[in-house]
């Protein structure tokens, strides 16, 4: 890394400078499509959610739903970009069997969100503001099935007519941990604004990564394209692979080809898909069944002013009024369910205390079961009850951490296990007092020992009540009392 | 009665004869159904539907009976097989529409038949619409039942609505749909004889119609008086919801905006409405009906339309632009004609070679070739522009005039096979229709005269975006002066 924060490459005539910008699509989260009243959930049987839109027969026509344009709207305001009054539809003409129409509709010219910008924290501390160039709406295609038949291919139009945003960052990335760093910003964003699930195994967010290398500070080299990629690892795996690809090839008298190319995920390659040359005209023009999309200013209103917080600013709100360190409160909003777990954890507890509890047991046993947040067996309620006990004194910090573990197995409340296995603090003076005193009469030495001056070992007689009392003895008051008898006589 | 007889009636007639029972449905369908049988010479029907219309006629009869008849409750109507028909084929006149039955109804006819009309079958036209002779259909020519004088050679109705003007026109049915989109209504009324009317844009739903163009494109209606024209056209009108460029504007009762004389109105006639080679006929007809409604208290002045010859330039850009990608979904791939090729590519060929006509693949090229990367702009964005120019000529016009008077068509119904070879000179029959597409301003064609060899020429009034009503009365007052009642002699019946 060079001083001025960039990662360069280092080839073999010299530094290298990566120049990355992203292309996401991202599905608008809507019951129904783009331009059609079909359903638009996961999984279902194919071909079972095709509207006669959808199947492009003949005579059908294209109706905008409105959840869609609002959905953009909201995105484009959470990333603070230009919100255009009029926005046009194009339709993107090629054929291809899961294209039913012959053309897609999108948008060209005008997109109906203009410039933003993204704010990235990267490993070192770092910030960086990455441009968003423009967001637009455009329809998903359907899916082609190559392997349902030796030498047929089926055609799946679940997801033809999807609503997508399409989101387009500037060239403002210089290394693969950025690219990264801006995806999983990007997706944190998108799911605080409820306007796309993010979930990148089953294709609601897709990258394709432009990635150039030049001298530092020359003139933008010649991109590729690397399409569809489904997770920060690939995107980070193509960049990898492409930027020292390009500058070997320069480096080798060659020179880079715009192309786009795919990634073979097992090799961690990527290859060539088509050449500039072989690229599609894809005749744009304005989509004649639909007119110019008109905004109201109080729709843009109504949706700012329902605008949730997002993780800049709660991060913000995190470290100035519950004290959190910046570190902490980074990685409590990093995803949207860990900072709703928790909020409501921490509503009229002490936030620190729980900041502790999420990021260390409750992380742990979560990472151990490779489960996140909103698959916990523990809920936030659940775990509230939990620190309610420890707070009160009614268990000792280490039986809490024992109760966890039991209520994250069995998913019970802390205080049920607490009751039925008899972990109640014992805070009784007399209690503890008698067993204090059958462990100083079995170990006369070591008394002898303190009494000569080593008091340190008042701690080993705690742990050995403790341990009488199955650790259960309130440890302040063994220690309380200990200090009394060893030290005072 | 004779044969005929009953399906000569006028819809306006027709619905009073049926309110006071003194005909049924059942017998006004049948009498329709069996001049259709008797007409195959005029090819004017790709799909005949006699079970259908039985059907529809006799709930149409028990609706009368209750007394709850629609606004076109039993009315026999011909309707263009551009529009989609639930459970009944439809073909657009293109073999790549080869055993497609829409599974819906299109807006239009949904409305129509809400309203009571009897389907007597799918009419004839040129293939996707892309035409002016109902000759580029792949079920073979439309004949108009119009003959020269002296001449018993075949004569085209015009087009692409040919098959609802024949059989409008030889009374196989009491009205038609039909679309137009460089004239293809008003067009062929004239060459028939008949009252054609494109309404204003976004007037009538294009739901459920077979894209050609579809800024372009206008359903609209065809009957045998302007009255029976505005009855049809009040059943088809409306906003749909599920048509993004339908206006929702409310729908006037046009048939009573029909009656009444033309004090305070003026009427423009455009200078650039005069071409070269324009018969007299046409000339003087048009210059005869300017003096008709003078006669009926208009005031006539003369206007400019300056950009009206680049009308069908800019047509011949935009309509196969829109084109070229209305009927790219016809790939073989979900239904219709598919020739099965190993490679899909090589199938997506095959199958459009196949399916597609001579006309629809030239128009597809050449707007392919307007939407390429490098043309975009010298072609489609001009053509935008112009049309641009176009629409503010009228909207000039409109502040200076009511309506706007012009020939429908530069001649009278030319002979089948005479323009097959020249696609120009077919095009430049659109001339005077082309504007009011562009514009999206309704035009109506009316019967107003007969040519030098004894064929139908109508007059075209166009008037304001939604002003449908003042375009009906000045409709209605040719109608009333040209007394136009000319009947082609049925050279056609008995023949099959």
């Amino acid at each position: 890394m060079s001083a001025n924060g960039q990662d360069l490459i280092q080839g073999a005539s010299g530094e290298w400078e990566v120049v990355i910008g992203l292309e996401v699509h991202a599905q608008v989260a809507s019951a129904s499509k783009l331009f059609s009243g079909a359903d638009t959930s996961f999984g279902a049987p194919p071909n079972s959610q095709v509207s006669l839109v959808d199947a492009a027969m003949p005579g059908m026509l294209p109706v905008i739903n409105r959840i869609c344009v609002e959905q953009a709207v909201r995105t484009g305001l959470g990333l603070g970009a230009a919100i255009n009054r009029v926005s046009i539809f194009d339709r993107k003409n090629y054929f291809y069997p899961d294209l039913p129409a012959g053309y897609q509709i999108s948008q060209f010219k005008n997109p109906i969100v203009g410039e933003g910008e993204v704010e990235i924290e990267l490993a070192d501390g770092r910030t960086q503001t990455v441009g968003i160039e423009r967001l637009h709406l455009e329809q998903d295609a359907g899916k082609s099935l190559h392997d349902q038949h030796p030498n047929l291919t089926y055609v799946d139009l679940n997801r033809a007519g999807v609503a997508l945003m399409e989101i387009v960052s500037k060239p403002d990335m210089r290394s693969a941990e950025e690219a990264g760093a801006y995806l999983r910003k990007l997706r944190a964003i998108l799911r605080y604004l409820g306007t796309c699930d993010g979930n990148m195994q089953e294709g609601s967010m897709r990258a394709d990564v432009n990635v150039s290398v030049r001298r530092p500070g020359a003139e933008l080299g010649t991109r590729t394209e690397t399409k569809n990629l489904n997770s920060v690892r690939f995107v980070e795996q193509a960049i990898h692979y492409e930027a020292r690809r390009q500058v070997d090839l320069i480096e080798g008298g060659g020179q880079v080809v715009q192309q786009t190319r795919l990634l073979d995920t097992e090799r961690g390659i990527t290859r060539e898909m088509r050449s500039k040359e072989e690229a599609h005209d894809y005749r744009y023009f304005p989509d004649p069944d639909l007119l110019p999309l008109e905004l109201e200013e109080e729709m843009i209103a109504r949706i700012r002013s329902e605008l949730p917080e997002l993780p800049d600013a709660k991060r913000a709100r995190y470290v100035a009024e519950l004290g959190l360190s910046d570190y902490d409160a980074g990685v409590l909003v990093a995803e949207k369910e860990t900072a709703d777990f928790f909020e409501t954890v921490a509503a009229g507890r002490e936030a620190k205390t729980v900041a502790n509890w999420v990021m260390g047991d409750f992380f742990g046993q979560l990472n151990r079961s490779g489960l996140d947040v909103a698959d916990s067996p523990v809920s936030a309620a659940q775990l509230g009850g939990l620190l309610d006990l420890l707070d009160d004194g009614t268990i000792s910090q280490r039986i809490a951490k024992q109760v966890f573990e039991t209520m994250f197995q069995s998913g019970e409340d802390a205080r049920t296990i607490v009751e039925r296995e008899g972990l109640t603090q014992v805070s009784d003076s007399s209690e503890i007092e008698a067993l204090i005193d059958t462990v100083i009469a079995e170990n006369p030495d070591r008394v002898a020992e303190i009494r000569g001056g080593k008091d340190k070992l008042v701690g080993w007689f705690v742990g050995q009540v403790m341990k009488a009392s199955q650790g259960k003895a309130n440890p302040q008051l063994v220690n309380q009392l200990l200090r009394d008898k060893l030290l005072a006589g | 009665m004779s044969a005929g007889e009953l399906a000569g009636l006028g819809i306006a007639e027709a619905r009073r004869r049926l309110a006071a029972r003194e005909i049924s449905s059942a017998e006004l369908t049948a009498d329709c159904l069996a001049a259709v049988e008797a007409a195959d010479a005029l090819n004017a029907f790709i799909l005949k539907t006699p079970e259908t219309a039985t059907e529809m006629a006799a709930a149409a009869d028990a609706r009368l009976a209750r007394g709850d008849g629609g606004l076109l409750e039993g009315i026999p109507l011909a309707i263009k097989d551009l529009f989609c028909t639930n459970g009944i084929a439809t073909t657009t006149a293109s073999r790549i529409l080869d055993g497609f039955t829409p599974p819906y109804e299109s807006t239009v006819t949904e409305k129509l038949f809400a309203e009571g009309a009897v389907m007597v079958g799918k009419t004839n036209m040129d293939e996707f619409a892309m035409g002016s002779s109902s000759e580029t259909s792949a079920w073979g020519p439309v004949i108009n039942p119009w003959r020269a004088t002296g001449d018993n050679s075949q004569r085209s109705p015009g087009g692409s609505s040919g098959g609802s003007a024949s059989a409008v026109a030889a009374g196989l049915a009491l009205g038609a749909t039909g679309t137009d989109t460089g004239g293809s209504i008003r067009q062929p009324a004239s060459l028939t004889g008949i009252v054609g009317c494109k309404p204003t844009y976004g007037r009538c739903s294009r739901w459920g119609v077979v894209a050609f163009s579809s800024s372009l494109d206008h359903p609209g209606p065809m009957a045998r008086s302007v009255e029976d024209t505005a009855l049809l056209l009040q059943a088809m009108s409306g906003h749909d919801p599920k048509d993004s460029t339908s206006a929702d504007v409310p729908v006037p009762d046009f048939a009573a905006a029909i009656p009444g004389d033309l004090k305070g109105l003026k009427i423009g006639i455009p200078r650039e409405y005069r071409v070269d080679g324009m018969p007299d006929a046409v000339e003087t007809l048009w210059s005869t009906g300017a003096d008709w409604l003078r006669a009926a208290g208009a005031e006539v002045v003369d206007i400019s339309l300056p950009h009206t010859k680049y009308a069908l330039p800019t047509y011949y850009i935009v309509a196969p632009a829109e084109a070229s990608s209305n009927l790219a979904r016809y790939d073989g791939v979900r239904y219709g004609l598919r020739v099965a090729q190993a490679d899909v590519n090589d199938m997506y060929a095959a199958t459009r070679r196949a399916g597609f006509g001579a006309e629809v693949r030239r128009r597809v090229l050449i707007g392919t070739y307007v939407l390429s990367a490098g043309y975009y702009d010298a072609y489609y964005l001009k053509a935008q522009q112009v049309r641009r120019l176009i629409l503010r000529d009228f909207e000039e016009a409109f502040e200076r005039v009511d309506a706007i008077l012009t020939p429908t068509a530069p001649e009278a119904a030319f002979a089948i096979g005479a323009k097959s070879d020249d696609p120009i000179a077919m095009y430049l029959n659109d001339v005077f229709t082309v504007p009011g597409d562009l514009s999206g301003v309704p035009g109506i064609s009316v019967p107003a005269g007969l040519s030098a060899e004894g064929l139908p020429l109508g007059l075209q009034v166009m008037a304001r975006a939604f002003d449908e009503e003042t375009m009906f009365r000045v409709a209605g007052r040719i109608e009333d002066a040209a007394g136009f009642d000319a009947k082609p002699a049925a050279w056609w019946r008995g023949e099959s």
